[in-house]
């Protein structure tokens, strides 16, 4: 059995209650770090264990952490970022509805290490019944004098806030989010400034994953370097990978970055392969933002080595040949499924998200659907495939937030790799259009 | 301000809870309280309103303009009255991938309703949203709170008849 | 006191040196540059959303990108993406390409086609039309015809109350009709709702936008979307005269343009500078009550700085032509058209394949019928 790091009593009966949570070894993290550390020495655990932005970016946490910006008489603050929303990630819910007390404990560990004294969950607002139980772990915390004034009489108080979104993919964007968090519209910001510097309240803020600060606890108890010592090179410590499409066992499941593509795929440990009687012809493996792959590209790479999950050989090759871990949403394709409809989709998806404020975004994510739309349907022509192109193109790299980069991507290695499935449904509309049709090669075209 | 007294009020248990929440942010923050204390008015209301919004406003001390913003920015809130159920089902590829496409049309047969309407008699109103982070256990409907996951045409006329009594 | 020199900052802008004062954004150094040296102008990146009166305006419509090929002296690597020049401060010893970048100019092509998609094209009856800052920015770097052939969304036309007319369907939601009310008049009453490019400037409910600065609105909006109702189908603007003139007014400056149409005073506006921005903002008595010439102490014909359809002939014949860097884009795309394609003779081919056109396209057609 593989390293858990976070799940490892996940199955244990009642693990959401303070109880058996704190029976399994829970909260001695916050003992151990408010007790016998100093802030600082916390943050230098956190940038020991290479642990990276859990969130999709994948930028080290305690590198993060130590450009906080520390001016005297400002309040510094943390906010926790569970506006999960990637199309393929589930993760941090999973996570969250089973273990509310592990997030909780990275909070605190987390916050003593900033220097906040007020920080904020900000949870997606669908999932109210999981900021339900996150808040009643909150109050069994405090009971237990985990959180409140003058934490276990270490003179640290810590008051911890859980905000609801309102539906809207963007505040997942961090500084959408500290919008959001101000009861403004999610519209991100400008950069610079970063929230480092300014952020919430313009006041100097960290903005973490759910995932990221739950590793904490496990690296304060364990120390930095046991952690960095899992996984492979740069891609250090355990991910979760939600896991889900045709595939005989969806599900969250927890590896060791550095197992191979073709493992967790096929293993029964995991996704247990693609479901019986079908075969794999495509995988988006970090979130629906990502570039999809081929089958020929998923568990090899171009030069014919294993493909690992980890950052650094899942994009191997660029997005020539590459994609991303990204979120860990791991999306398997068989050979019913239609690439353009699903690029329809997921361009309708960043479409109906786009926040509206710069240009690109606004009218180019709307242009790409409906032109997908028009190809779908069996009114396309050849034209609109490099049209496609051309306007991905425009909208990568000029937007104020990366939204425009996730929207482009999927269309962009969606007609990269399988620019023929797009061609076929211009050049056989009726055969494209029947319900369940789907591009089988070329023996198709006959 | 001149205009008509608000006829809309908390309940006084919601109205000690919108308190409590204004309560948790800093001085001079207390606009950060918006999408919680709008969930409550919809909790309440079923949806907001543009006299809920400025109720709203008024227990903030923000304009209510701020409000109307942010409530037509999230999708979360209705901005028109609903049924007494509302069924948001997840459009997006992962749950399509699982067979949405067609536990989501046989939904709407069933109801004679398109996404976005209600049913005649006011019991259902069918939305479509965007993923739900349950992809794994597509397809999904969301009810109030509840997540309703691994959806087939069965488990459709199993929920459909519970919420009908 | 002894002589300081100030600590400026050098930077290079398409070539040209310029010094500034740290915390200058790129596109004011730009400006500067024109200001000193008028046949410049050009090399100004557009602004269709930044407007430097207004605090926090800038950023959103991505008409200003430009590339950035040397981050400073000490670190000279060039930055990864275009910046958005109304809001990048400027290091010692940067160097930005903005007309002299095939990539920016690409991108920027890109901008007026998205501004453009959801875009009217009523010119013909728009009476923003000759003042219209999309048009300068359609004109100067856009394409010739668009690729959209999708519907293009609208929306009902609406009276902010008596003076102004909101066209959302006209707008590019730059925001500052926003600003503008936030930060000069005292009660924000309209915003933008919704989001996407289903996001609109709007009251929500009914409402009339009643302020005595309200009528600025109208002054920085660059498109057609927020109009003078007393003004509206009144005239062209380039059939009309500008004058500067003032009044003793107790609410605002009383500075403003008074626009002649004859004898006949046919509307009232804010003075604008060469950047199409108002510094002055005046009230709506003097913007919409005084349209007599003895309301006023005439100053004398308006100074139109910047290139304009009123100030110079713009569309004269032999002035209408494109900036030079847009013909040299034009130059460096152009390919010869490649036909390698071989053609058939055989009738009886000719015949099959024309068959199977017709056949597609009447499938499409009764599709699109169903649809």
């Amino acid at each position: 059995m593989a390293k858990k790091i976070l799940t490892e009593y996940i199955n244990v009966p009642g693990i959401d209650t303070f109880e058996v949570y704190r029976k399994h070894g829970g909260y001695t993290a916050v003992e151990k770090a408010l007790k016998t550390m100093t802030p600082e020495e916390v943050v230098e655990e956190a940038k020991k264990s290479g642990v990276r932005g859990r969130g999709g970016a994948g930028f080290p946490m305690g590198m993060k952490w130590s450009f906080l910006a520390k001016p005297e008489g400002v309040p510094r603050y943390l906010v926790c970022n569970a506006d999960e929303s990637e199309p393929g990630t589930f993760k941090d819910h999973h996570l969250m509805k089973e273990l509310p007390h592990l997030l909780i404990e990275g909070m605190i560990v987390s916050s003593f290490a900033l220097g906040a004294h007020k920080s904020f969950i900000y949870v997606r607002g669908e999932l109210m019944y999981v900021i339900r139980i996150l808040e009643k772990a909150i109050e069994e915390a405090k009971e237990k004098g985990f959180l409140g004034k003058n934490i276990l009489g270490t003179g640290y108080d810590l008051e911890l806030v859980v905000q609801p979104g309102g539906g809207a993919y963007i505040c997942g964007e961090e500084t959408a989010l500290l919008e959001s968090l101000e009861g403004k519209r999610g519209n991100p910001r400008n950069k610079p400034p970063f929230p480092a510097i300014k952020g919430l309240y313009q006041s100097p803020t960290v903005v973490n994953n759910v995932e990221s600060i739950s590793n904490m606890p496990w690296i304060i108890n364990n120390g930095g370097d046991a952690y960095a010592a899992i996984g492979v090179g740069r891609s250090t410590g355990t991910k979760l990978i939600s896991a889900s499409g045709h595939i005989r066992k969806p599900g969250v499941y927890e590896i060791e970055l550095g197992v191979s593509v073709d493992e967790f795929l096929n293993s029964d440990e995991y996704c247990g392969g693609v479901r019986d009687g079908h075969y794999l012809k495509a995988l988006v493996a970090g979130g629906s933002s990502v570039p999809i792959l081929p089958a020929h590209l998923i568990t090899k790479t171009a030069n014919g080595e294993d493909r690992l999950m980890t950052y650094e050989s899942l994009s191997d090759g660029g997005f020539a040949t590459g994609s991303m871990l990204g979120s860990g949403g791991f999306i398997v394709f068989d050979e019913t499924a239609c690439i353009v409809r699903n690029t329809w989709n997921f361009s309708r998806f960043y479409h109906h998200e786009s926040c509206g404020q710069c240009s690109p975004c606004r009218e180019g994510t709307g242009w790409m659907e409906k032109v997908l739309h028009r190809l779908e349907h069996g009114h396309g022509s050849m034209h609109d495939i490099d049209l496609l192109v051309d306007i991905s193109k425009k909208i990568e790299g000029n937007t104020i937030c990366p939204l425009g980069d996730a929207a482009a991507w999927p269309v962009a290695s969606a007609i990269r790799h399988f620019r023929e499935e797009f061609e076929w449904h211009v050049t056989h509309p009726h055969e494209a259009t029947q319900p369940g049709a789907v591009y089988m090669g070329s023996a198709a075209l006959v | 301000m001149t205009e008509a007294p608000n006829t809309v009020a908390f309940t006084p248990d919601r109205l000690a809870k919108s308190k409590e929440i204004i309560a948790r942010y800093p001085e001079g923050r207390q606009k950060s309280a918006l999408l919680p204390l709008l969930h409550l008015a919809q909790e309440q209301w079923g949806w907001v309103s543009p006299e809920v919004m400025d109720y709203v406003a008024e227990l903030l001390s923000i304009l209510p303009i701020e409000v109307y913003e942010v409530a037509t920015f999230y999708t979360m809130f209705h901005l028109d009255p609903v049924g007494k159920h509302v069924i948001e089902y997840c459009r997006t590829g992962p749950c399509c991938l699982m067979g949405g496409e067609d536990v989501y049309g046989y939904l709407r047969e069933k109801l004679g309703v398109e996404a976005g309407q209600t049913t005649a008699d006011g019991k259902f109103t069918v939305k479509e949203v965007e993923c739900l982070a349950a992809c794994g256990w597509g397809p999904v409907f969301q009810i109030r709170e509840k997540y309703y996951m691994n959806l087939t045409r069965e488990r459709v006329d199993e929920i459909i008849d519970e919420l009908s009594k | 006191m002894e002589e300081t020199k100030p600590n400026l900052f050098k930077i290079t802008f398409d070539g040209i040196e310029v010094e500034v004062e740290p915390g200058t954004t790129i596109m004011q150094a730009a400006r500067k540059i024109a200001e000193a040296d008028r046949s410049h102008d050009a090399l100004v990146p557009p602004a269709m959303c930044y407007y430097e009166p207004l605090k926090g305006t800038g950023g959103k419509c991505r008409a200003c990108l430009v590339k950035v090929t040397q981050g400073s002296a000490k670190d000279t690597r060039p930055m990864p993406k275009l910046v958005p020049s109304c809001i990048t401060q400027v290091q010692d010893g940067m160097v930005v390409e903005n007309t002299t970048n095939p990539a920016v100019l690409e991108a920027r092509k890109g901008v007026v086609e998205f501004l453009l998609i959801n875009h009217p094209l009523d010119c013909p009856v728009c009476d923003q039309a000759g003042e219209c800052h999309l048009q300068d920015f359609a004109y100067e770097h856009g394409a010739a015809k668009t690729r959209y052939e999708e519907e293009r969304r609208t929306f009902d036309r609406h009276d902010l109350g008596p003076y102004i007319q909101l066209h959302m369907t006209r707008c590019i939601l730059c925001y500052r009709c926003v600003f503008t009310a936030d930060q000069i008049t005292n009660k924000r009453v309209h915003g933008v709702m919704h989001r996407g490019d289903a996001a609109e400037i709007s009251t929500y409910i009914e409402k009339a936008i009643d302020n005595d600065f309200s009528g600025n609105v109208i002054d920085v909006c660059p498109v057609g979307a927020l109009t003078d109702k007393t003004f509206r189908f009144k005239n062209r603007v380039w059939f009309t005269k500008p004058v500067d003139a003032h009044r003793d007014c107790p609410t605002c400056s009383g500075n403003v343009t008074l626009w002649y149409r004859g004898e006949e005073v046919i509307r009232v506006t804010a003075r604008k500078n060469e950047w199409g921005e108002v510094k002055e903002f005046i009230c709506n008595t003097c913007r919409f009550e005084k349209k007599n010439t003895s309301d006023w102490t005439i100053e004398g014909p308006a100074k139109v700085l910047r290139s304009s359809v009123i100030s110079a002939n713009k569309y004269r014949a032999d002035l209408v032509k494109k900036p030079d860097f847009a013909l040299k884009l034009a130059n460096s795309q152009y390919k010869p058209i490649d036909d390698s394609r071989s053609y058939t003779t055989d009738q009886d081919q000719i015949r099959q394949l024309s068959i199977e056109n017709n056949d597609k396209a009447n499938h499409r057609s009764q599709l699109a019928d169903k649809n």
